[in-house]
């Protein structure tokens, strides 16, 4: 082959690749979703932490569930509150399609987070909410996992202490992939038509 | 002798712009309210601030019979992470308002000496930074309630 013909194969083979590309995507049919679609770039959801009800349990028990996870700790009196508070409003205009989908509140804050306090905590919000802790090195790599960041800062003399984390709120369809990445100030508007989406797709209702 | 002569000038001063008025006289506050969290969680705390007067007030926090620690915090949210930090005071502005409203400005209520439910009212005793206070009732929400108005 000349040397000069290259150009012309090497363009049909990518026109070729993005044929065989976009061939894939009709197939797998992409939801509008109206939020950052992230499907594709983050991994399924995948944990194995201690339920509201001292219960071990991993992301493989969510499966058949669309999954709302959001980090955050119970010592926070003003943005953990106001974010489950949406999310509570949410399930609520969902209806009876809410038993579909659950939220999982994962602490950050293990020490002081037992399975009791996030069981009351958790119940305060919405009854499809769950409350999850656990050890911390399990907490710090479902949080990696997500990308999602937290950090511990000395507070008061008397050993209290202020906790940063993410606020984003992380979307997984029924087969624990994850689709959707929301932050707290999205439209309640946009993440109900989302939820809709993903409740209405997915292998195994 | 230096610092004296300075008490008498801001006497002085006081004396003459605000005639025993104190920043408690020209603040209205409305919409008071509490989150309030099971057990024995810590409780955010709102409300709505409207100074009438002609001079800037600030708020430096407030004061309980019932819960044993009230702090002035402040909510944000930076590069996709949240975070409270303490604050010395909130100014509301002349002839203004100043809003404590979920994801903002809030008072942290801890310690509670007994269980506050849901339609209780808990008077906060609201302290500005010139000493003066306000009496102000507010009304404890649910975990889950929305507010309305921001």
């Amino acid at each position: 082959m000349k040397p000069r013909h290259l150009p012309r194969v090497a363009l049909l083979l990518l026109l070729l690749a993005i044929g065989l590309l976009l061939g894939g995507c009709q197939r797998s049919e992409p939801l509008p979703l109206r939020l950052t679609n992230v499907t594709g770039h983050m991994p399924d959801l995948d944990f194995k932490l201690t339920d509201d009800h001292g219960k071990a349990v991993t992301g493989a028990d969510y499966r058949g569930k669309v999954v709302l996870l959001y980090f955050g700790y119970t010592h926070c009196p003003d943005v953990c509150p106001l974010t489950l508070a949406h999310l509570h409003v949410v399930m609520q205009r969902l209806g009876p399609l809410a038993d579909g989908a659950r939220i999982l509140f994962v602490s950050v804050d293990p020490s002081r987070d037992t399975p009791a306090v996030m069981h009351a905590y958790v119940n305060a919000f919405d009854p499809r909410a769950v409350g999850l802790t656990g050890d911390a090195h399990a907490i710090e790599a479902l949080s990696k996992r997500y990308r999602s960041a937290f950090t511990r800062e000395p507070g008061n003399t008397d050993g209290s202490y202020e906790v940063s984390h993410s606020s984003a709120i992380y979307l997984f369809d029924r087969d624990g992939h994850a689709r959707v990445l929301a932050t707290p100030s999205a439209a309640q508007d946009d993440i109900v038509h989302d939820l809709h989406l993903l409740l209405s797709s997915g292998a195994t209702p | 002798m230096k610092p004296c002569r300075l008490s008498f000038l801001l006497a002085g001063l006081l004396l003459a712009g605000g005639v025993h008025a104190t920043a408690a006289d020209h603040v209205h506050a409305s919409h008071a309210w509490i989150r309030v969290l099971p057990g024995d969680l810590p409780a955010g705390a709102y409300v709505t601030l409207q100074n009438d007067g002609d001079q800037p007030v600030a708020l430096s926090g407030a004061s309980s019979t019932v819960y044993a620690e009230v702090m002035l915090h402040h909510s944000s949210s930076e590069g996709g992470m949240s975070r409270m930090t303490m604050v010395d005071a909130l100014p509301v502005p002349a002839h203004g308002t100043a809003l404590l409203a979920p994801a903002g400005y809030h008072l942290m209520l801890m310690k509670a000496s007994a269980l506050v439910k849901p339609g209780d009212t808990v008077k906060l005793t609201l302290e500005f930074t010139d000493g003066s206070t306000l009496a102000t009732d507010f009304i404890a929400r649910p975990a889950n309630a929305v507010d309305e108005n921001h």
